[in-house]
């Protein structure tokens, strides 16, 4: 994967959007694009710095966006920063969708948990520390979720090999 | 996308046997807590002491605090006197009840960890994880054909809506349309499968409550339904029928005379155990007010589906967001108003009845043409085609070696499973494996409010309200 071949969005009018113009205004460096995939629905997207990331969040709360859909992180291996947390909340009122895309990046890749503007987050932000080891700082109870507690390395992140168990056949060692 | 708004349909007002809101009506200490722990803060306010509480790991260190003080008195260290009440002797009277992972109703591999006071719940942790299998990491790893085998196999009994949720994001950023005759044929598949996994919910809510019965009556009509997906896809479960690029085959000849089957025999099934369920006062004492879940704590919990119908929210994907031509069929959602366990299963059973309607207008106005898009960078060639061109043995040959190519883009494609949103976040690099998919599982995010529902409650409710948000683990662990 190359930084040509990196997954980019279409970047297009989306702060000319009123909740969106809002958030444009109080987040002035956060970018603000409008993903038009050839079929289905335009989607909002919005990249913001880590340092941002819990203000925009709760901001977006309070525009509206106040239903949890989603949290994910994502490993781009050769880019820096690193992860990537993917957030999705959903506006039942609006009725429309803001993702927000917040790069993190370190040899200890952390955020601000957000599970205290929505619960909802609490068991991704689990569940993105253990697969990618991102930390989320404040979290109540940062633990592995699906692995098993005494697991070393975080299986998802892209230098982790997928492995595979040696399958002993019966027949294997007898002279044929 | 039409623009009126969610139909409300169905008479949720609760038989007059019990008030559904007997907490409201007589306040008492318990229910006192359980308004306080169920309050929803705002962000940016004081952080409330009882967020903590609901999640913490503290339940475990609480029992050995105990146990050591235990020790200490047999030991003769301490001297305690029974005499002498304790005003904070709260924790010795609580003890820790080990749910699961083995367990007939806790619907797979779930564990709870609850804290009990007397037969009050006072704690609930849900431990998660014995069911993971690294799918999502197995995603990156097989092409974008090789992947419906993977992802049908998370939410297993809705098998088709996660293909479909899966086959759409991968087609938004391919841009391949599905003709129409495909988009219909998904409708029809996925309606049946709410139909059925609705069944299999009705079938085990009932048992895990007491009624035996239930769980023959509804493994009985689904058995119906599972038939008919056999006989279109070859498999009873796990279909791996909705690909990207539209679905695997036509269906079968004779197929409407099936589906009519269907449409007489499981409406007469759900009439039957609507008159079994819905008066039957033992089936109201253990529903009615029990499990509850607010409008607010299901957007903060990111809850949907029929347990956020059933408090109140009338949002359902199909008419938001419509997908695969759904929006040309005639359907309403129902809502309910208090949010427990009855409510969820009313909006249930009128779910399934509005997907039989579904059913029946694809069945009447099912489209003649192909199945799926002709695009044969994307589907394979006729069979018909192979043996005379060089070029569809050329496709065929690379689809299946190598796989097709996606451009390179993230997208989220969100669709209405029988449990809630099921959503797919793909993230594409331009080769032909995904570079990330991640699925939202509306399981995943019920079994994180079952601290909600579950606290300062009793412990008989906790099998009832564990049934009725129709956890799958399959989906939850992936």
């Amino acid at each position: 994967m190359t930084d040509q071949d990196l997954p980019t969005t279409d970047t297009a009018a989306g702060a000319d959007d009123p909740v969106l113009a809002e958030l444009a205004v109080l987040f002035p460096d956060a970018r603000f694009e409008r993903f038009e995939p050839p079929v289905g629905p335009a989607q909002d997207v919005v990249h913001v710095a880590p340092a941002d990331y819990l203000d925009l969040v709760t901001a977006a709360r309070n525009a509206g966006f106040d239903t949890f859909v989603d949290l994910c992180a994502v490993d781009y291996l050769w880019r820096d920063p690193r992860f990537e947390v993917v957030v999705i909340l959903g506006s039942m009122e609006l009725r429309r969708r803001l993702r927000i895309r917040v790069g993190v990046g370190g040899s200890r890749p952390t955020l601000p948990t957000i599970t205290w503007v929505f619960p909802g987050a609490n068991f991704y932000e689990r569940e993105s520390f253990d697969l990618y080891g991102v930390t989320f700082d404040g979290h109540p109870d940062l633990t592995r979720i699906l692995l098993p507690d005494d697991w070393e390395g975080h299986p998802l992140r892209k230098d982790e090999s997928v492995g595979s168990v040696p399958v002993q056949f019966k027949e294997a060692h007898k002279a044929p | 996308m039409s623009d009126t708004p969610n139909v409300v349909t169905g008479d949720f007002e609760a038989p007059t046997i019990k008030p559904p809101t007997a907490d409201e009506s007589q306040p008492s200490a318990t229910a006192e807590r359980r308004r306080e722990i169920h309050d929803i803060w705002v962000a940016g306010t004081e952080e409330p002491s009882w967020v903590r509480q609901a999640t913490d790991e503290g339940s475990q260190e609480m029992l050995i605090a105990g146990a050591d003080q235990a020790i200490a008195v047999q030991e003769g260290t301490v001297v305690s006197d029974d005499y002498v009440v304790q005003d904070d002797s709260d924790a010795d009277e609580r003890q820790i009840l080990n749910m699961g992972p083995q367990h007939p109703s806790t619907h797979g591999v779930l564990r709870l960890h609850l804290e009990l006071e007397g037969e009050t719940i006072r704690r609930v942790k849900p431990i998660i994880g014995y069911l993971h299998t690294g799918m999502e990491k197995t995603a990156e790893t097989l092409t974008y054909l090789q992947g419906s085998t993977n992802v049908t196999r998370m939410d297993y009994l809705s098998s088709f809506h996660v293909e479909l949720a899966f086959a759409l994001a991968v087609e938004q950023l391919l841009g391949v349309e599905i003709p129409p005759r495909g988009q219909a044929i998904r409708v029809l598949l996925t309606e049946l499968n709410r139909v059925s996994s609705h069944l299999i919910w009705l079938a085990t809510q009932g048992m895990d409550i007491g009624a035996i019965s239930m769980m023959l009556y509804g493994f009985r009509e689904r058995e119906l339904c599972v038939n008919f997906f056999e006989k279109v896809t070859g498999l009873r479960m796990n279909h791996n029928f909705i690909r990207p690029g539209g679905v695997a085959a036509d269906l079968p000849d004779g197929w409407e005379d099936d589906v009519e089957f269907l449409l007489e025999k499981v409406p007469a099934g759900i009439v039957e155990y609507e008159e079994l369920l819905n008066e039957n006062p033992i089936f109201l004492d253990r529903t009615v007010g029990v499990g509850v879940i607010t409008p607010e704590e299901c957007k903060a919990y990111g809850v949907t589906g029929p347990t956020a119908r059933a408090a109140g929210l009338g949002w359902d994907l199909r008419k938001v967001f419509p997908y695969s031509g759904i929006d040309q069929y005639e359907f309403d959602v129902p809502v309910g108003r208090h949010g427990d366990v009855y409510d969820r299963y009313l909006v249930r059973m009128e779910e399934m009845k509005q997907s039989l309607r579904i059913t029946r207008q694809a069945l009447e106005t099912m489209p003649a043409g192909d199945y799926r898009s002709d695009d044969r960078k994307v589907t394979p060639p006729p069979r018909k085609r192979i043996d005379e061109s060089m070029e569809a043995l050329i496709h065929h040959f690379k689809l299946f070696t190598d796989g097709f190519k996606v451009p390179a883009g993230e997208t989220y494609q969100a669709v209405e499973s029988p449990r809630g949103e099921l959503g797919v976040y793909l993230v594409a690099d331009g080769r032909s494996r995904p570079w990330r998919l991640h699925v939202r599982a509306p399981s995943f995010n019920h079994v994180q409010a079952l601290p909600v529902m579950l606290t300062d409650s009793l412990i008989a409710d906790s099998v009832a309200t564990l049934a009725s948000i129709d956890p799958v683990l399959g989906d939850v662990d992936r």
